[in-house]
């Protein structure tokens, strides 16, 4: 937790009132309750979560929460600030800050009621690297991996199809490279 | 060797040194009350409501600096506590509150007195525990006794399902606690230090704003060092009043709404603010776009996200306030700065906090004037209200953890059960409880425990027969429709200390009020009540109207 002043020096360069979209990597303790503290951290000062991804990591004992936000650099610098604070964090890193890699997988139902438009449903999937996970008479379940600009690609397009049913795991994201 | 989980707990108690533990019995927590009973190192203290236990935790933990212990039981009792929960989280004041939980298998089905009070509490403490199993009472303990009072201090939950309490366990007291998660930042960077020295040395209109966290940091001696050595003008907050003797020819006296002129006119023309401990909470800054605006900010805060949360700061100094402050004060000299001092002291002399006299009416001001001259060294638990106000503008402190006041959350019926733990954690000094005839009767139960104990407590009154604030409100900007603030039908708080067992007395002309000090004085087998009643409709000024800036403030009504 000695980090404060970068960021906020990082920040100051930027335009202050604009919004921006931060992606935070927040390791935390896994045992129950953390996440609701995190949360009702949002939830509590009308801060937005855009995303959120929890899961245990190689080690059993810690949790990763991928969150992606948005707001202005004071609001960003308060979140992390905040983030920071709770006794169950250990360690904070916006992603954003740096460059990184983010991914999203989206499972996507689409009505298939005739061959042709099967044949057109696959060859899109193509496009978008999808592959078919289910296959029923009537419909498909496609699995598309990507980031946000694919993923929000794909889905407008498979909506002119109909899409039955849609869920997305939220983002996860690693940095670039080793970092210390 | 195997102990219940609850005499775990009260032996965890007396490895960190507890005192007294304040608390209201209930089902869930009778195991822990029935470990107690034979406890004669770690005292129980029955309190007659479990708000006026966390209450009287939170200002045992204010006056001695020690971690404040509240006891209750689940659902009601633990809701009940959550008031002076919240009331300690905001001034940050070290407190374990300890809740019995319902059996392990009946959470969540919605059992007789269950509460979900991690949940209830999770935005209003520093952490919070769940002990499910009796083998982790001793780790838990001692991992709620060192957030609580390490870092940026606040309360700490411990909630202990019964059956926890009764299973017993082999008792292993951890020697130290790391947690990896909490490591708390207590020295500042010496480069930012340097920055605010050479800022300091920059400056010609400088000024010192130190707040609470001066006094939670034990950092007033380093104050007084680095304001006398740089001859630099300070102003001290409501939270922080006595970390810097407000006798003294430098001190500005409080800022903000019911501040000082001079801190508020010296806010708006100084050109560099080193806040210390202080947090440009919206009754010290008014206005925020007219909050100090020509000013550089320097600001030393053991909590990195209160830097930049309300004003953008210049150099942010992460850390704790007594090392800071020793650092800066190896750095800094005497300020060059004799026109902005003078500035000052005439600014001083031309605007002191005043009041007129009003027929034969006992003026409030009046009243804690005396109490000053009576009670100057002793230990100050206000309420919240006017009263509060009153007492921070016309009592002159000198000494840290000598004024104790729910500054952050403003809970009224604080202040008799903070008195009580005051009282206990200091015997040897006066505890003064000036109290409001609105917030006095919020938490007038406790009379009870103080009288039982035989508590020497001094219980002022400042008795305008109104919610005084709200009514003042009313009068400035609401036409004086005074909706649900007339208290005309309180009953007579004299003769209700006597129907509890204590000494009551009445004062309604000013010429009795010194003789009723003075009588107090020698009444010390239990708690006395002196119910002042005083003008109905006297204002507090000065004021500084919300959304104004400080520069706006307006000093009286002609």
């Amino acid at each position: 937790m000695t980090f404060p002043l970068n960021l906020k020096n990082k920040l100051l360069l930027k335009n202050m009132n604009k919004e921006e979209r931060h992606i935070f990597s927040v390791m935390v303790e896994n045992r129950f309750g953390v996440l609701a503290r995190v949360v009702s951290l949002f939830s509590g000062r009308g801060f937005n979560i855009d995303s959120l991804n929890v899961a245990e990591t190689h080690d059993k004992s810690v949790s990763q929460i991928t969150l992606v936000t948005h707001g202005d650099a004071q609001i960003i610098e308060q979140i992390y600030q905040h983030l920071n604070r709770l006794i169950d964090v250990i360690e904070v890193t916006d992603l954003s800050a740096g460059t990184h890699v983010e991914r999203e997988i989206v499972l996507i139902k689409v009505s298939t009621d005739d061959a042709q438009k099967r044949t057109e449903i696959l060859q899109t999937a193509e496009v978008f690297r999808g592959r078919v996970i289910d296959m029923k008479p009537a419909s498909l379940v496609l699995e598309i991996t990507g980031d946000e600009g694919k993923l929000e690609a794909a889905i407008n397009i498979f909506n002119t199809y109909g899409i039955l049913e849609l869920a997305r795991t939220g983002k996860i994201a690693m940095s670039r490279g080793v970092t210390n | 060797m195997e102990l219940s989980g609850a005499q775990t707990l009260v032996d965890c108690l007396k490895r960190e040194g507890v005192e007294y533990i304040f608390g209201v019995n209930g089902g869930a927590a009778m195991p822990i009350f029935d470990a107690l009973y034979d406890e004669t190192e770690v005292k129980l203290i029955p309190m007659r409501h479990e708000q006026g236990a966390s209450h009287a935790a939170d200002g045992y933990a204010r006056a001695t600096g020690k971690v404040g212990v509240a006891l209750a039981t689940s659902g009601p009792g633990a809701t009940n506590l959550v008031t002076g929960i919240a009331t300690a989280y905001m001034d940050s004041i070290p407190m374990v509150a300890i809740t019995g939980q319902v059996y392990t298998d009946f959470i969540g089905s919605d059992a007789f007195q269950e509460c979900d009070v991690i949940g209830v509490t999770r935005p209003i403490c520093k952490h919070s525990y769940l002990i499910k199993n009796s083998d982790e009472v001793a780790d838990v303990v001692a991992e709620a006794f060192h957030i609580a009072s390490t870092g940026k201090q606040g309360p700490v939950i411990i909630d202990i399902a019964k059956d926890a309490q009764k299973n017993e366990t082999l008792f292993q007291y951890p020697e130290t606690v790391d947690i990896r998660s909490y490591k708390p930042q207590v020295d500042g960077d010496p480069a930012q230090i340097a920055k605010a020295a050479a800022l300091i040395k920059e400056a010609k209109r400088p000024m010192l704003y130190a707040g609470g966290g001066v006094v939670l940091a034990d950092a007033s001696e380093e104050l007084r060092e680095l304001t006398l050595k740089t001859q630099i003008p300070i102003t001290v907050t409501l939270m922080g009043l006595g970390a810097f003797p407000e006798t003294h020819p430098l001190a500005m006296e409080m800022p903000g709404m019911h501040g000082s002129c001079c801190a508020n006119y010296a806010f708006t023309d100084s050109d560099l603010v080193v806040a210390i401990g202080a947090r440009f909470d919206d009754r010290v800054t008014g206005n925020l776009s007219k909050f100090a605006p020509n000013a550089k900010k320097i600001h030393i805060d053991i909590d990195a996200s209160c830097i930049g949360k309300n004003v953008q700061v210049d150099v942010p100094i992460v850390g704790d306030a007594k090392n800071v402050l020793t650092e800066l004060n190896k750095l800094v000299d005497t300020a060059d700065i004799d026109p902005w001092r003078d500035q000052i002291q005439e600014w001083k002399q031309k605007y002191p906090f005043e009041y007129e006299q009003k027929g034969n009416k006992v003026m409030p001001q009046y009243v804690i004037e005396q109490i000053y001259q009576h009670y100057s060294d002793a230990i100050v638990v206000a309420d919240v209200g006017q009263h509060q106000m009153w007492a921070a503008q016309y009592f002159k402190f000198t000494e840290p953890r000598k004024w104790l006041n729910s500054g952050g959350l403003g809970t009224m019926g604080f202040s008799l059960p903070a008195a009580i733990g005051a009282q206990l954690g200091c015997p040897e000094d006066t505890v003064v409880n000036i109290n409001g005839d609105g917030s006095y009767i919020m938490c007038i139960q406790e009379l009870v425990p103080a009288i039982t104990m035989k508590l020497p407590l001094k219980i002022f009154i400042i008795n305008n027969m109104y919610l005084g604030m709200v009514r003042q409100w009313q009068e400035l900007f609401s036409n004086k429709r005074y909706a649900a603030v007339d208290y005309h039908d309180n009953p007579d708080f004299a003769l209700l200390a006597q129907a509890f067992g204590a000494t009551g007395l009445r004062v309604e002309h000013p010429e009795d009020v010194e003789p009723a000090l003075l009588k107090a004085k020698g009444i010390n087998d239990g708690p006395v009540v002196i119910d002042f009643i005083v003008a109905e409709e006297e204002n507090v000024f000065p004021m500084v109207p919300a959304g104004q800036g400080l520069g706006d403030v307006i000093r009286g009504l002609s």
